[in-house]
């Protein structure tokens, strides 16, 4: 059984029971799972959890699910000291979350992981998303292991790569002709009509839940301690909110000291509304048009931005956006000196750590971990000027011509 | 009759318009406001409309039309 209780409007507090819906009736703000802490912490312990599946599942005490789960194999992604990339940077204690090798190659697959689950329980037949990629394989995907039908939105301009990477799973994949405003507003509108369980609509509150254990398994795989500083690329901001959370909860239930993590929020530049607003010290996250190669955070008018805004204020952590040819060069540090693939999202937070380190903001001997959130393959032709073989006859002579002083 | 929850955002030159009151009384639409941030430079307003459906639709037509952004109240439903 769930520790999971109600859910709770973020501003007024209005409460309501555990159902599909993420809207608060009164005042239209988003709703949040809350949970039975003081019965949970009866439950849980640093044994217990040790002592659990090795995935994101050994986590099921802190999430809102009732029973069997729809689990594809996600979690605990490794986290590696970053040595070459820290001397690179100048940072001692540097740490890669590299949630890229999950079964979608993406985060997103432990929150889809909560939100199909839930799904289930609620009993929809069908589940839907709009997407500019990760998490439209990831819906599609435990879709297929939950037998349920997935309708998977994605805009026109998807790269090929990110169609295939969903319609092998099998869903209804529909291309939108429009921007990602006309996107927006098709799919308000069918989460109206139709009685989908709607992945980041209708069932939000329970997806939302899944990020935390992006929190748990770095606290864990430190020995039970929480980083001085993460470095966390934002689309919505609502996975940035959700590890705060996350390394809240383990606090409240006595897991770990009391936290101060500093959180370092990345977008990329053509794309920063949350950036702009903490930069310019705004309560208010302005929409803007999305510019930029990283599509996975190419969110114009985050719908936690506000949350995350002030995770990065509460926590004395701050806010960075790099350039677009900035991440690229960030995605071939992270891989040349980690041997490391992310896509472009991770890019970003590597190359806003360089800038957060160089000028002091981070500092060498604070325990930092930077989260790289999508693995490299589907963003192949970000880099494809990387490609420079040598060609050789297939004799020594040419061989050693052609290669030269590298020999 | 059909409700929808929308999210008004509007620019500067706007703020003194009485655009949602004209909204209402033209499309005869029923505005109603749940949240609200407007100061002189700058504002947003949440709200619900309810109304028939293709007054609705005419009715956000215009409000674009003026110059006001118009989102779903749950911001961006597209994700990465």
């Amino acid at each position: 059984m769930s520790f999971a209780r109600v859910l709770r409007c973020r501003k007024c507090g209005q409460e309501y029971p555990i159902k599909p819906m993420n809207l608060c009736e009164l005042c239209l703000s988003p709703l949040d799972v809350t949970y039975d802490y003081k019965a949970m912490s009866g439950a849980v312990s640093r044994e217990k959890i040790a002592s659990g599946p090795r995935g994101m599942w050994r986590y099921k005490d802190l999430l809102p699910v009732e029973g069997d789960v729809v689990d594809i194999g996600t979690g605990y992604t490794p986290l590696t000291k970053a040595t070459n990339l820290g001397k690179e940077l100048g940072l001692e204690q540097l740490y890669i979350k590299n949630d890229g090798v999950n079964p979608t190659y993406s985060f997103k697959d432990r929150a889809v992981s909560v939100g199909v689950t839930k799904a289930c329980e609620f009993g929809f037949d069908s589940v839907a998303c709009a997407s500019t990629g990760n998490l439209a394989a990831s819906v599609a995907a435990h879709a297929a292991k939950a037998r349920l039908k997935a309708y998977v939105f994605v805009p026109s301009n998807t790269e090929p790569g990110k169609l295939v990477g969903a319609a092998i799973y099998g869903p209804t994949l529909v291309v939108v002709n429009g921007s990602y405003d006309d996107v927006n507003r098709l799919c308000a509108t069918l989460a109206q009509k139709y009685k989908w369980g709607f992945i980041n609509i209708n069932l939000r509150p329970y997806y939302a839940e899944g990020s935390k254990t992006l929190a748990y398994e770095v606290v864990e795989q430190l020995g039970w301690r929480a980083p001085d500083c993460i470095v966390y690329p934002a689309g919505s901001g609502l996975s940035f909110t959700r590890i705060w959370k996350g390394l809240d909860e383990f606090a409240v239930l006595g897991l770990i000291k009391p936290v101060n993590t500093h959180m370092y929020l990345v977008q990329a530049a053509g794309s920063s509304p949350i950036v702009n607003a903490f930069q310019a010290g705004d309560l208010h996250v302005n929409p803007v048009v999305p510019n930029t190669i990283a599509t996975s955070i190419a969110m114009g008018n985050p719908a936690d931005g506000y949350y995350a805004l002030k995770v990065a204020r509460e926590s004395n952590g701050g806010a960075c956006a790099v350039t677009d040819e900035e991440l690229v060069a960030g995605m071939k540090l992270l891989a040349q000196t980690e041997g490391i693939f992310a896509e472009a999202t991770g890019g970003a937070v590597i190359a806003s750590l360089k800038k957060l380190a160089k000028v002091g903001t981070i500092k060498k001997d604070q325990l930092t971990v930077a989260y790289i959130t999508g693995g490299g393959p589907r963003s192949q032709e970000l880099v494809s000027d990387i490609v420079k073989p040598f060609v050789v006859q297939p004799n020594l002579e040419s061989f050693e011509k052609v290669l030269g002083d590298r020999i | 009759m059909a409700k929808k929850q929308v999210m008004f955002t509007f620019p500067e030159k706007l703020i003194k318009e009485p655009i949602i009151f004209n909204l209402g009384r033209q499309f005869k639409i029923v505005p109603n406001i749940r949240r609200a941030d407007v100061t002189e430079s700058k504002g947003w307003v949440v709200l619900e409309l309810e109304g028939e459906e293709k007054d609705i639709d005419k009715g956000l037509a215009w409000v674009t039309g003026k110059g006001v952004r118009v989102d779903p109240v749950v911001g961006d439903i597209i994700e990465g």
